[in-house]
């Protein structure tokens, strides 16, 4: 394919006086799956609701899988695949009917062994005609990213798929997630989730108040805006402001963590900034945002 | 076995095969894709619905007709009272299973459900959305507004051969009223204020449609507003159906027909601005 799958290039959307997309250039070449980074309200829901035409940019441009959005969205969304952040399952029919319907939709041939593979994807045969109502959070969200992903789409968007799920549904909805991407589909997947962008994505994109602030693979990132390493120091909240005081007399960024305030790269600290009590772990991805935009992920 | 499928040991599955799909506005396969959801929905409550549909008529025919013809009024036109309601109950019939259901319908599967949001990521477009909607809602109240008439035959109408285009009457007017239905689902804020639209609207298009007494009874004034209630002149090509159409029945159905597609129209636009920011 020449094109990237998603090529945004200054994109703005605002509602009212909030501007959510604030001069976006995002590319995505084909067979990648990119993190969307960011905390809340940094505009990445908006952003996948302009690849589905969903909403319509005020400026810019949107091509997806070649084609121009807003007008030819329909094609598009086609050979997309969506997942949303909020669970739009239809609670008026049951379980099959919710992936036959979007069967039809999609235009998929034999749409009676779709249904069938959907439910296998979800692993849920015999639920089938029950209504999603009665399904559990975890079934429900596997219901979800099958009828999302049924027909069997070029492009996925992943809105914060993991959100609200405990740890071993959120296993299961990763290793379904790393098979998608083995298959080679392209994947735009937002999270806040350090976690999951770090073990899914090829490459993470770090966006905070609608626009992207870096990009890179999270080693890349990692190592050009947090060095190796990182402090963090313990402490009563006295100790801890005289720690950060001469931390940053000695030109090193520190953030608060929690009850701990972290040092980032630790590992360039020369005059004994750096307390012997300190705990010394490899720098993340939070640490790069942090440094970055001064705000937390999550 | 093929590599890299070692975590589940499964073949790697065939391509699903698809449709192309192209920019082309109101695709079959988009409006029936969506219909197929509110059949699938139906089938969960078309016994209740047929059930009200015979009942409903049944008991005004009951009460009204046969109360008011015993006491009050014995013909009506100069048609049996019997016979006038229940053709003019179709009327009835057909608002109350259009505007109704489209206005709740609308409202509830884009604010509660997100039920159209989850549509619109797929290969639908608004305007097949809605059409669809708007579609399917008339075919049913096509099919449940010919309930009174066929209850009426049984008190004693003479079927009419007119009588076959009944539903197509129906068909027509119920596109209209859904259309205002789903137009005023998009559009207001609240679902309180559904009481306005039905007592405002729906009540007075009810009862001036001439369906319990005559319209050439009323003032001048009443008279010709009636004309401008699409109700009645639903009510009278279906009693122009029983008795005899007259000269002036085409007009009327060339109204409902252009009301009906002003009503598209004014759902598709008011739907679009709710559904895409
Ligand atoms: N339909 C809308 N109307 C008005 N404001 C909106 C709308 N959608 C989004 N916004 C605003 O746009 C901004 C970005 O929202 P968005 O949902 O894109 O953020 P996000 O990055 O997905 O956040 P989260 O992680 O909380 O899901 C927010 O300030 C939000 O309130
Ligand atoms: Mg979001």
């Amino acid at each position: 394919m020449s094109h990237a799958a998603i090529e945004l290039s200054g994109v703005v959307k605002r509602f009212g006086a909030i501007t959510a997309v604030n001069g976006l250039d995002l590319e995505v070449p084909a067979g990648v799956c990119l993190g969307l980074l960011g905390p809340n309200g940094a505009g990445k829901s908006t952003t996948m609701r302009l690849l589905t035409a969903q909403a319509i940019a005020d400026s810019g441009t949107i091509r997806v899988l070649g084609r121009e959005l807003p007008r030819h969205a329909k094609p598009a969304r086609a050979a997309m695949g969506v997942v949303p952040q909020l669970d739009n399952l239809d609670t008026e029919v049951s379980v099959a009917d919710n992936l036959r319907i979007f069967a039809r939709l999609y235009r998929i041939s034999d749409v009676a062994d779709a249904v069938e593979r959907g439910l296998a994807l979800a692993r849920l045969s015999d639920r089938r005609d029950d209504t999603v109502d009665s399904l559990s959070g975890g079934m429900r969200r596997r219901l979800l990213l099958a009828r999302g992903l049924m027909h069997d789409p070029e492009l996925i968007l992943l809105d914060e798929p993991t959100v609200g799920l405990d740890p071993q549904i959120r296993a299961e909805v990763w290793s379904l997630i790393d098979g998608l991407r083995s298959r080679g589909a392209t994947i735009l997947m937002s999270t806040h989730y350090i976690e999951e962008a770090e073990r899914l994505a090829d490459e993470v994109a770090l966006m905070n108040l609608g626009r992207i602030v870096a990009r890179g693979t999270p080693a890349a990132l990692i190592a050009a805006h947090a060095g190796r390493e990182t402090a963090e120091v313990y402490g009563p909240p006295a100790r801890l402001a005289e720690v950060r005081a001469v931390a940053e007399a000695g030109g090193l960024m520190v953030r608060s963590a929690g009850p701990a305030v972290a040092i980032v790269g630790a590992e360039t600290a020369q005059n004994g900034e750096i307390p012997a009590d300190a705990v010394i772990r490899p720098a993340s991805l939070e640490d790069v945002f942090v440094a970055l935009t001064g705000e937390r992920l999550e | 076995m093929s590599p890299g499928n070692d975590e589940t040991g499964a073949p790697a599955p065939p391509r699903i095969v698809r449709e192309q799909v192209g920019t082309r506005r109101l695709e079959w396969a988009a409006i029936s894709g969506v219909m197929s959801r509110e059949v699938a929905n139906f089938r969960t409550f078309w016994k209740s619905s047929a059930f009200s549909s015979t009942v409903e008529p049944l008991i005004y025919l009951l009460a009204l007709g046969l109360g008011l013809r015993a006491t009050v009024v014995d013909d009506a036109d100069g048609l049996d009272y019997v016979h006038f309601v229940g053709t003019g109950m179709v009327a009835t019939a057909v608002i109350f299973s259009s505007a109704a259901p489209a206005m709740f319908g609308t409202y509830v599967k884009h604010r509660f459900q997100n039920t159209y949001q989850a549509i619109l990521a797929a290969p639908v477009d608004v305007e097949e959305l809605v059409s669809a909607e708007i579609l399917w809602i008339a075919m049913r109240a096509g099919f449940f507004g010919c309930f009174p008439l066929l209850v009426t035959i049984g008190f004693g109408l003479d079927p009419a051969a007119g009588m076959l285009l009944v539903p197509l009457f129906c068909f027509v007017t119920a596109l209209g009223f859904a259309g205002f239905g789903a137009a005023v689902g998009a559009s207001v804020p609240k679902i309180d204020q559904f009481n306005y639209v039905t007592s405002l609207v729906i009540t007075p298009l009810f009862l001036v449609a001439g369906t319990f007494f005559p319209i050439d009874g009323l003032p001048q004034w009443a008279q010709i507003a009636a004309e401008f209630n699409p109700l009645h002149q639903l009510v009278e090509l279906v009693r122009h159906s029983a008795f005899g159409f007259e000269s002036t029945d085409p007009l009327r159905f060339a109204a409902l027909l252009g009301l009906a597609i002003a009503m598209w129209r004014l759902a598709v636009s008011r739907m679009t601005r709710c559904l895409i920011d």
